[in-house]
Formats: C-alpha cells, structure tokens, sequence
C-alpha cells in the first residue's frame, strides 16, 4: 500500500495508507496532543471518539478529533 | 417503502441491517461516526467473523460513515446526522440503536498523562497504525479484553512486563468452574493459548498511580500488601464497558442499570425504537450479533425468524452475566483517587471539588463537571462509581457539534 505523507507541527513523516491522524501524531514522537484547561498534556485516551483528548488542529481547522479522522495526503496537524 | 435507521455499524448495528434488508421493500441506512464500519471490535475489520463485512455490503443497506448523530426526535421519528460539515435530517420509520460502549475509566493519580490509555483505546489506536514494536505495555484493569489485548499487543512485537487484574483470585476460580458449561468460552475468556506463555496474570493487582512528567515513564502496581512500580511506555487500563446510551435517552427510551430497556423482540419502550448490543446491556459480541439480528428482523416484521435466535440469546446472556459479576469494580477502587486527582478531564475537575457537590446536577452548575466537550461521557461513570451519583439527564446536541451546524439543523426543522 502507498505512504501517506503529512506533517505533525511542520515535521514530514509518512505512514501508511488508513493510519488515523492520532496514531501518526504518535508515531511522530508527539506526546502531548493538547493542553487541558489547567495547562496539562493530554493525549488519546478511549481511541473510539468519545473523550475528546485527542483533539489536535488539522489544516487550520481545531478541535478535530484525532482518532476518528484518517491521514491525507498533505495534511498539516498542529498539536499543543 | 419502510425506512429502517441503524446507528451504530459494529456487529449489532450490521446484523440489524443484514437482517432487515432480507425483507423486500425496505430501505435501510446504517449511520457510524468511525470512518469504516465494524465497530470496535471490528475495527479496521480485524475479527475472524469478517464475513458480516461481505454480508452487509452485498445487502440494499445504505452505509454513511463518519457521520455523527447529534439529535433525535422521536415524535418526528428524525434524527439530525453532521456528516462533512453539513447536518442532515434523517427520517425514520423505525430505529434501531446500536450505538455500543466506551470503556469504564476509573481515576487514578496520574491517569490524565499522555500514553495511559484504555484497553480497548490502546488497541484502536494500533489498529490505526500505530506501531508497538519493542514498546514496553503494562495491561491492567478488569475483564477477559486484558487478555485479549495483551496478546494482540504481543503478536503486534510489544513487551508485556504484565498483566494486572483487579479481580480477586478467588471470583475468578468461582468464575473457572461455572464456565465447565461453556467449554467453548474457556479459551476465549482465558486466552488458554500459547501465544500467552510468557505473560504473568496477576490477580487481585491495580494500578495504584501514573508516574512521568510529559507522559507516561512508569508505573506504581498494588497486589494486596506489595507495590512495586514498572518502567513502562504506554499503559493500557480500563474496568469494563458502559453503554452508550445517550441517543436513546435524549429520545425517551426508559433504561435499565444503564441500558436501553428491551423487550424479547428488543424494542425499547418507546414503540418502533429498537436497541441491540452493548447499548441494550453488556453482553459481548455473540450476544450483539443475536440481538441485531432479533432487532432487524422484528422491526421489519419476520418475528418468526427470532425465536430461535432468542434461545441462542438467553445463553449468551447468562454467559456475559456471569463475567460482569466476575470483573465488577471492586470496592477499593473507590480510593484510588486523591483529593488533587482529576475526574472530569474536559474541565479539570478534582475529586476535592466535586466532594463539595452533593449530586451530578450539582457538580455540573458549580464545578463545571461533565460540562465539556465528552458531555460526562468519560467522568459521570466515574463519579457514579466513586461517589454513586446518578446521571442526569441528556440534551442535544449529544455530541459537540459546530455552531453552523446546529444553526442548519434549526433551518431544517
């Protein structure tokens, strides 16, 4: 199957084709998805789209949920 | 024409629509919020029963994944989807809902680190690509998916140090002998198998705390008097299922210890609403293909196919019962959380602040729990569990939705 190529905070990685967003934040070496409201790293937790800790900024557009959305080619995902 | 909804496409919601589309004449849609059907389990079609995935898709159903239901009414028999940004009206002449379960999460210090995930959670998320290879992975928490995951992860390279199961040794050998009349269960529940030599199952054994500073680096286990901690690179941890009953809440379906409550045909009490799976009670996957076919027939009028199926369904049932009186929470789990831990993770919401609530309606007005984004989803369990709380009740939108959505669903009504 081909690579999909994209970038997690304007670093290239590639993974494979139906990686979901979530694991390639992962597999960029990306621990903290997000801050919580007091300011603490958070990262997936339920992995079904449900807890919403893995909400990263996907093409500009924030609170996508990580888990739930698979990689594209030339996706830009910002973590926090 | 009758248009027979599903929501939900893991084996309950695929046998509902394979089943109802045996009937001529009816259109079926199955609406899922994952990216590709087969639900959890199925995930990325895992699963040696995969030839649901050949059946539902050579059947008339209509399949729209990634498409979240946000609202539902059921005078108006409509529910309101966001699918690729846009909301759409869905009419209904008859629902099935087979919206499944998320894992019981209970909180202790550290639980909020990135890499400490759930067990089901962790095992989605390889299923997605991630790679576990040479990763250290402690398996905790309750039930028979510890094992299953622990082997999963294994298969996948990882390195197991262990296998932690907050179940008493004890309900467990009580739980060994009643399965003499499953025999066939004996191997699935206990992964008797080879693959497992190698990983220690220790009994009567928690997570006492999460230890590392920008995740997860290592854990701190309790078995009985001894504590030891465990280098580790993920956690996987979880005590079990809760269903996801929100839609059938927000559209008067009575419940009962947490599930839609069903008749034998497995409608709700609320006529032409129909639930299958773990959202009608935790049963397990044979238990939701059953009750999906049940549903799909029943509501498309082939009640003489179910009573065979109702039958294979009362073993089923008493099986999965006997499991979750085995892996129940037990007591002590109540004090895993401190004072500064955090229950509602949306919000940030300490157990010290939400024992100066008296209830869940409390507790949301003046702590703000259960007010973001996962809507209680993760912490009402939690706090019904530690503080015995009951969930109040459900409003739409039931899942986060964006504002030009919800305006367009106003535009549709």
């Amino acid at each position: 199957m081909p690579d999909t190529n994209l970038t997690v905070n304007g670093t290239l990685i590639s993974v494979k084709e139906g990686t979901t967003v979530a694991a390639a934040v992962l597999i960029s070496g990306v621990p903290s998805f997000r801050r919580s409201v007091t300011g603490e790293p958070r990262g997936p937790l339920c992995g079904m789209g449900i807890c919403y800790e893995c909400r990263v900024s996907i093409d500009g557009e924030p609170h996508a949920r990580s888990c739930q959305i698979v990689c594209r080619s030339g996706m830009q995902v910002v973590t926090v | 024409m009758s248009e027979i909804v599903i929501v939900g496409a893991g084996p309950a919601g695929m046998a509902a629509a394979v089943a109802a589309s045996s009937q001529p004449g009816t259109q079926v849609t199955v609406i899922d919020d994952n990216p590709r059907v087969g639900g959890q389990i199925w995930r990325n079609g895992d699963g040696s029963t995969s030839s649901w995935f050949d059946r539902l898709s050579q059947c008339n159903a209509k399949v729209l994944t990634s498409a979240r239901v946000i609202s539902g009414d059921s005078l108006n028999r409509s529910l309101a989807i966001e699918r690729e940004g846009k909301v759409q009206s869905i009419p209904y002449s008859k629902l099935v809902l087979a919206t499944g379960a998320r894992e019981l999460f209970l909180p202790f210090p550290g639980w909020t680190l990135p890499n400490v995930m759930g067990v089901g959670g962790l095992q989605a998320l390889v299923k997605s690509g991630l790679p576990v290879a040479g990763k250290r992975i402690v398996v905790a928490g309750s039930g028979p998916l510890l094992l299953a995951v622990a082997a999963y992860l294994k298969n996948h390279g990882a390195i197991i140090p262990l296998i932690a199961e907050q179940a008493s040794l004890r309900s467990l050998a009580g739980f060994t002998m009643g399965l003499l009349a499953h025999p066939n269960k004996l191997w699935q529940a206990f992964g008797l198998n080879p693959r497992f030599v190698g990983i220690p199952y220790f009994t009567d054994c928690w997570i006492e705390a999460a230890l590392g500073s920008d995740r997860v680096q290592r854990i701190r286990l309790r078995q009985k008097a001894s504590v030891w901690e465990e280098p580790c690179d993920f956690v996987a941890n979880a005590f079990g299922f809760v269903a996801n009953n929100e839609l059938a809440t927000l559209l008067g379906c009575s419940l009962e210890s947490g599930a839609a409550r069903v008749d034998k045909l497995q409608q709700t009490s609320i006529t032409d609403i129909y639930c299958a799976g773990e959202a009608a009670g935790i049963g397990g996957v044979d238990s939701a293909l059953l009750e999906g076919k049940i549903a799909g027939y029943a509501a498309t009028g082939q009640t003489s196919y179910c009573s065979r199926l109702q039958s294979q369904l009362r073993k089923a049932k008493a099986f999965a019962g006997s499991l979750n009186k085995t892996f129940a929470p037990r007591a002590e789990l109540r004090t895993l959380a401190q004072p500064d831990t955090i229950v509602c993770r949306c919000e940030d919401v300490t157990l010290g602040r939400l024992r100066t609530a008296n209830s869940w309606r409390s507790a949301k007005l003046h702590e703000r729990c259960g007010m973001g984004p996962c809507q209680g989803r993760i912490c009402g369990p939690a706090a019904q569990f530690i503080l015995g709380w009951e969930p109040s009740s459900v409003r739409p939108p039931i899942f986060p939705a964006r504002l030009d959505t919800l305006l367009q669903e106003n535009s549709v009504k």
